[in-house]
């Protein structure tokens, strides 16, 4: 990447504005036509203000891995493209100008949608975070998109005024300011890219259910996978207790049994963890109450009372598992607020604010009555 | 299917002496919570507040100032982080793209 962007002190850059002695302006920064170019940039378009890169609408195999690795949380923070002005298709002065957020998922989520359509596309640098994030940071803002607007001139790129943002960007942008310090009509578009086509088609308006954000299925399962991941530490840290445990009981084992027991002693915890992150989150509509940790909390009991059952455990078991599990999925599936699209910053605290506690107390009660469990075998034995 | 999450928690706030009708409101909010009424001097009203989820994007779009809301993240664990660290609550990550999601 060049020097804007990137690193250190933005403020004294201002780089885009600088022509280079040899060559025209390029409008993207730290892109270099004449050095190795990214697959997915097809050329170079030519303006009144300097060299945009042109981009192509198809998905290489290459983007589809990458979105894939960033869903799993591999290289996520680093998935970027340099911020500037790109073009599609043969954009002339009367083409829309698109604005974006510099996470190439972002990036790539709009293009493949414009096959056969004229446009700019503007990507602000939003530090690699997607737009809706971005704008509640407000990295996607009314500073960045005003001085990006201005810092090359977009007006000599384009004849009309008129900038079109993802709707979801709103909470960062306040469009009556923008337009005042840049002269540009900012206008909403749909939430959703797939929807963008229809929307220019229509001259600019959206239809009210390309407005809404919907948080379907599909939306709810490929954000489970990141939900895993941020399960892994403390999924590692309980199976290395387990195994002490299973040390203590029966120091004399074999090593192999010791690793067949901590296996078995950690399927009802795999369960929960499951229950939390992965079964609740997707079948979130479809399981009463409205507060996240409830949610989690009566999956997690289903599944307690289906291991409970199937092992038929005696009466303390019993309970240490139906107080400690349906409070480890109950936790896992309170985090999932933060990927959910509906829940407000006033809602998850007072969810927190009871059920925090409420999960804590029940895991402990559990914890508690399994300490007395062993204390009480150990004064047998003795 | 709409997905609500509490009742009657969020700051969503509308002055309605100082709204002018533009619609902004309207365009921006992901939920559908606001309309423009058909009579009464066509100014905005909320319809469904329980739907708000305190993105900000009606109070920091509307140009008349008639919208507040305290703004922030719906997300807890990042409610926790602003604990810990002594800032507002934050999600300092970076998921996703068309509808879903910030922290995860």
């Amino acid at each position: 990447m060049g020097c804007c962007g990137s690193t250190a002190d933005e403020t004294t850059c201002g780089c885009s504005r600088t022509p280079e002695k040899a060559g025209p302006t390029v409008l993207v920064d730290g892109f270099d036509p004449a050095k190795k170019i990214p697959p997915w940039v097809a050329g170079t378009v030519s303006t009144a203000a300097g060299i945009a890169p042109r981009i192509f609408t198809k998905l290489l195999a290459a983007d589809v891995m990458g979105a894939w690795k960033a869903r799993w949380g591999i290289g996520r923070m680093n998935y970027t493209i340099a911020p500037g002005l790109y073009a599609v298709g043969t954009p002339d002065v009367d083409s829309p100008v698109l604005v974006s957020a510099n996470y190439k998922m972002s990036f790539d989520r709009l293009r493949r949608e414009l096959t056969g359509i004229d446009a700019w596309i503007l990507v602000l640098d939003t530090k690699g975070i997607n737009v809706w994030c971005a704008a509640g940071k407000g990295t996607f803002g009314t500073d960045e998109l005003v001085r990006r607007v201005n810092g090359f001139g977009l007006e000599d790129v384009v004849a009309h005024r008129r900038l079109i943002l993802p709707q979801l960007g709103a909470p960062g942008v306040a469009a009556h300011e923008v337009q005042r310090r840049t002269g540009f009509k900012v206008i909403y578009g749909p939430v959703r890219a797939g929807d963008l086509p229809a929307f220019l088609i229509a001259g600019n308006e959206a239809m009210p259910e390309m407005r809404q954000v919907a948080f379907s299925f599909m939306d709810r399962l490929v954000l489970t996978p990141i939900e895993l991941v941020g399960v892994i530490k403390p999924a590692l840290v309980l199976i290395g207790l387990l195994f002490v445990l299973m040390l203590i009981r029966k120091p004399s084992a074999p090593f192999l049994l010791l690793v067949d027991h901590t296996i078995v002693a950690f399927v009802p915890f795999l369960g929960a963890i499951l229950a939390g992150a992965v079964v609740a989150p997707t079948l979130l509509p479809f399981i009463p109450g409205r507060a996240f940790a409830w949610k989690g909390w009566l999956v997690g009991l289903v599944w307690s009372i289906i291991f409970v059952f199937s092992i038929s455990a005696d009466w303390t078991l019993a309970l240490f598992y139906l107080l400690v599990l349906p409070a480890v999925s109950g936790y896992l599936t309170m985090n999932f607020t933060g990927a959910s699209t509906y829940t407000s910053l006033s809602g998850v605290v007072k969810e927190m604010k009871t059920a925090l506690g409420a999960l804590v107390v029940s895991a402990g009660l559990g914890f508690v009555l399994l300490l007395g469990r062993v204390a009480g075998q150990a004064l047998g034995i003795l | 299917m709409r997905q609500q999450y509490l009742r009657n928690v969020v700051t969503l706030d509308l002055d309605s002496t100082k709204c002018t009708g533009c619609g902004r409101c309207v365009e921006v909010c992901p939920h559908a919570v606001f309309a423009i009424q058909a009579t009464s001097g066509r100014k905005a009203e909320i319809k469904e507040r329980d739907s708000c989820m305190e993105c900000g994007a009606c109070a920091k779009n509307c140009a008349s100032q008639a919208l507040t809301v305290r703004a922030g993240v719906g997300c807890a664990w990042g409610i926790v982080r602003g604990r810990l660290t002594g800032t507002e609550p934050n999600c300092g990550c970076g998921e996703s793209e068309s509808g879903s999601a910030c922290c995860g």
